[in-house]
Order: structure tokens, then C-alpha cells, then sequence
């Protein structure tokens, strides 16, 4: 028995690498179009649409178990995430936001799910799809508010004395168009990525240590307890980051809809 | 003959380098939270998006190291 153990852990690469995150596709010879993470993608858009089209099929008055669930997460992006950042305009930001806080989230706990445990936001596509439409959100949201020239003009050029503005306009335009969705894109990316990659290392980690020599074996027993607790550590870090997301999100639409800096 | 080789991967070096200054930062944030909520506790609900916006745009510093040390590798 052990001696199997010490075997298979002799195949188990240990450091682990950036391929950990290319698995390979599940129909052979079909290329990259059907991989994990195609697949998990849409049962995570089945899993949301199914929940919500679940609760509310026969909506009461005195909600029943899984109506209160889906009311208090709708409820929390409408009220502690739109109402509180953008104001009472934001209402109509509600939908999205809530779409965009349970998309996120499933998708992050993809990374701790057993059997699944890897989120598709740790491949740097799926954040920047999601910040480019929260991008072009908030400038489009900014542009029908204002009018093109108003606009810009408002975001860029910021009440300061005229011979710091040469200065004050690239920075600023750097900040609010670029640095904003690619930053937005990164944590959440990073953040998943980080994730995996340090439960790979205390999960693998006693592997090889076990494998190692006689005296440290026993240690890897700590580096798996380890792997379980930091596996609640992820869990709080999904939620943390589909919450930041949406946030930073209706914080970047309120900036776009305020008049003054 | 190298005395004082050290062999391995600079990155490593690098996130922990990255490491520092964010996590000053975000002692800084919180403290700055906890303070305000000890001081005047009704304004608690109130600063508190603020506070995870402040966290996040620091966070994401420390988060560059670690994509970048794995970018190039």
C-alpha cells in the first residue's frame, strides 16, 4: 500500500507549472474549441439561469426557501451594490451588475468545487472579455449622459492651472481608459490564478515530500491540512473578487454619470 | 570555486519584493477602517465600499508581481 503511494507520487511533477492550466481537450483531435473550461463556462450559465427560472416560477408573497435565496442575492446587487455606489439612478444598472456578481462568483467557485477545481477566470480571456464589456459600459453609459466632447472633456480635463494640464490630460487618460480595464481584468485573473497555483503546491507539495526521504514524509500530512484550510481561504477570495468586480464596476459608471470631479 | 552561489528562481525573489509595499498598504486600509467604525460606528455601512475599493486597487499590485513573474518566466 504505501509502496503504491510512494510510486504514484514519483510520477507527480512538483513544481507546478503554467501547462497545469491547459488541460487537454475532451474530444481528441478537436483542437482548443472544447476544453474544461468551454464546458464549466456554460454550465455555470446554465446553473445561474436554472436557479433564478427555478425561484421564480411560482413567486409568492411570503417567499419560500430558494425564492429568499434568489431575492437576497438580486437584492444585495441592487441595493447594497447599485444603490449604494451609483444612487438612485443606479437601479437600472441593477440587472447587469447582478448578472455580472453571479456569473463571477460560479465561476470562482469552479476553482474550489472537488473534481472540478479550476476557475476559467484564471485564463486571462475570460476577465478581459468581462472588463472590456464593463469598459465600454461605463464610456457608453458617460457618452449618452454628457454628449461625446462633454464627455471627454469632463474626464480629462480637471480643474487645475493651465501649464500642469499637458501633464494632467495624458495621466488622466491613461488612468480612466486603459489602466481601468486592464487592472480590472488582472485581479480577478490573477487572483484566480494565484489561487490554483498555491493549492497545486501544498496539494503536489505532499506528494513530494512524502516521496522525498523517510524524515519529511510525515510533513506532507500538513501540507494536505493545509491545501483544505486554504481551500476556505479560496472560498472567501471568489466571493471577495466577483464582489470587487461589480463594485469597482458601478463605481466606474458613477464616475462616468458625475458631474463634478 | 563559489563560496556564495545561490541558485533558483529570481521570481520568487520578486513576488516577495512585490509583496511589500501592498502589504502595507492594506494594514493601512484596514486600520484606517477599524478606526473609523471604533470612532463612529453608525458609519460603518457607509465607508464601507470604499474601503473594499481602496483594497482591490491596492491589492492589484501585489497580484501584477505574480502574473508578471509568470509571464516571463
Amino acid at each position: 500500500m504505501t509502496g503504491e503511494v510512494i510510486v504514484r507520487a514519483a510520477e507527480i511533477p512538483f513544481p507546478p507549472s503554467v501547462e497545469d492550466f491547459f488541460p487537454p481537450s475532451l474530444i481528441e483531435g478537436t483542437g482548443p474549441w472544447l476544453t474544461k473550461f468551454t464546458l464549466l463556462l456554460w454550465v455555470a450559465v446554465a446553473l445561474i439561469i436554472i436557479f433564478f427560472a427555478v425561484a421564480y416560477r411560482d413567486p409568492k408573497l411570503v417567499p419560500s426557501r430558494l425564492q429568499w435565496m434568489a431575492e437576497s442575492v438580486y437584492g444585495f446587487a441592487r441595493d447594497n451594490i447599485a444603490k449604494d455606489m451609483i444612487g438612485p439612478e443606479g437601479l437600472r444598472f441593477a440587472p447587469y451588475l447582478a448578472t455580472l456578481f453571479c456569473f463571477i462568483l460560479v465561476n470562482n467557485l469552479f476553482g474550489i468545487v472537488p473534481g472540478i477545481q479550476i476557475s476559467p477566470n484564471s485564463h486571462i480571456a475570460f476577465p478581459a472579455i468581462l472588463a472590456v464589456i464593463s469598459w465600454v459600459l461605463f464610456v457608453s453609459v458617460g457618452i449618452r449622459h454628457f454628449g461625446f466632447v462633454p464627455y471627454f472633456k469632463k474626464s480629462l480635463i480637471l480643474p487645475a492651472p493651465w501649464f500642469i494640464q499637458p501633464l494632467l490630460i495624458p495621466i488622466e487618460f491613461v488612468s480612466t481608459f486603459l489602466v481601468r480595464p486592464f487592472t480590472l481584468a488582472v485581479r480577478l485573473f490573477a487572483n484566480m490564478f494565484a489561487g490554483h497555483v498555491i493549492l497545486l503546491v501544498f496539494t503536489l507539495g505532499g506528494f513530494a515530500l512524502l516521496n522525498a526521504d523517510a524524515l519529511l514524509a510525515p510533513v506532507s500530512v500538513l501540507s494536505w491540512v493545509l491545501a483544505i484550510l486554504l481551500t476556505g481561504l479560496e472560498a472567501l477570495v471568489a466571493l471577495l473578487q466577483a464582489f470587487i468586480f461589480t463594485v469597482l464596476t458601478s463605481s466606474y459608471v458613477q464616475g462616468a454619470l458625475a458631474e463634478e470631479h | 570555486m563559489n563560496i556564495a552561489a545561490v541558485s533558483g528562481s529570481l521570481n520568487a525573489l520578486a513576488i516577495g519584493a512585490a509583496a511589500i509595499g501592498p502589504g502595507v498598504g492594506i494594514g493601512l486600509v484596514f486600520a484606517a477602517y477599524i478606526q473609523s467604525t471604533a470612532r463612529q460606528p453608525e458609519s460603518a455601512r457607509m465607508t464601507q465600499p470604499f474601503m473594499w475599493l481602496g483594497f482591490a486597487l491596492i491589492e492589484a499590485l501585489a497580484l501584477f508581481g505574480i502574473a508578471f513573474s509568470f509571464v516571463f518566466d
